[in-house]
């Protein structure tokens, strides 16, 4: 009998952890959409990372604000928010213009979230940090310097 | 499998804004080790999170992103109670998901 209980426990977890693998496969064909921009991350110039994004060259715009330090004492962690104002803003490109890898991250908002996020990246040495907006289907930027007092990249 | 994650999540005024912090070593692939030897590149490449098993913000990083990625957000809606559930990959392929609770 208590092995029978047991026995039952048993498959019961083993469903569980099916129920996780069926979750973990439902997150899948929505990250799917945003592998297209995989390229970017390994590109050497801005044109190039434009170019992988598929974006063209981004209008100028005041309704990006980008919040960073004017001077960061240690390039290895730079607090950066981006806000966008834009309406229907789908994205948000995070770039660095003199990093080896230029594109430090790309955001998707999904519906409900609001177009403001904040994180932290490296800077290998002042340079301009870049925020792209992708705002119905269009591409827009803006950008703010900042001084590296140390790099962040050091090897 | 990596440390765990802390999440924080917080509902106010119909917005709920979720703080997250990875523990990952984001190795960008250009350092050296003592003896010149160049560290491969190791770093999150998605992360994604959810409320309530609905898709709310999906990012991707590259290596331009600090050790131990702090990432913050905030969406409309989500009530005291919800679940957060937040996932990333590496480029080793390695995987965590933590949940946490909307306070």
């Amino acid at each position: 009998m208590n092995k029978q209980r047991r026995n039952t426990l048993k498959s019961a977890s083993g469903l569980g952890v099916l129920g996780l693998f069926v979750a973990a496969g439902l997150i899948k064909p929505e990250m799917a959409m945003a592998v297209e921009d995989k390229k970017a991350f390994d590109a050497k110039s801005m044109t190039e990372a434009y170019g992988a994004i598929g974006s063209g060259t981004p209008v100028a715009s005041k309704e990006i604000t980008i919040n960073a330090p004017d001077i960061a004492e240690n390039g290895a962690v730079v607090p950066v928010s981006v806000i966008s104002r834009l309406g229907k803003t789908q994205q948000i490109y995070i770039l660095i213009e003199k990093n080896p890898s230029m594109l430090a991250a790309a955001f998707t908002f999904l519906e409900g979230s609001e177009p403001e996020v904040t994180t932290r990246v490296k800077m290998g040495q002042t340079s301009n940090l870049h925020a792209m907006v992708k705002a119905d289907g269009k591409y827009f930027f803006a950008t703010k310097e900042v001084k590296v007092t140390m790099g962040g990249c050091g090897g | 499998m990596a440390d765990p994650m802390k999440i924080r999540a917080t509902a106010k005024d119909g917005m709920t804004e979720v703080k997250i912090l990875m523990s990952h070593e984001m190795e960008t692939g250009q350092r050296k080790d003592a003896a010149g030897a160049v560290i491969p590149a190791w770093y999150i490449t998605e992360v994604t999170a959810q409320h309530n098993g609905k898709t709310v913000l999906q990012a991707e990083f590259g290596t331009s992103v600090s050790k131990n990625p702090y990432l913050s957000f905030k969406f409309k809606g989500g009530a005291k109670g919800d679940k957060i559930l937040v996932s990333w990959v590496d480029t080793k392929d390695d995987k965590r998901s933590d949940e946490a609770t909307i306070a």
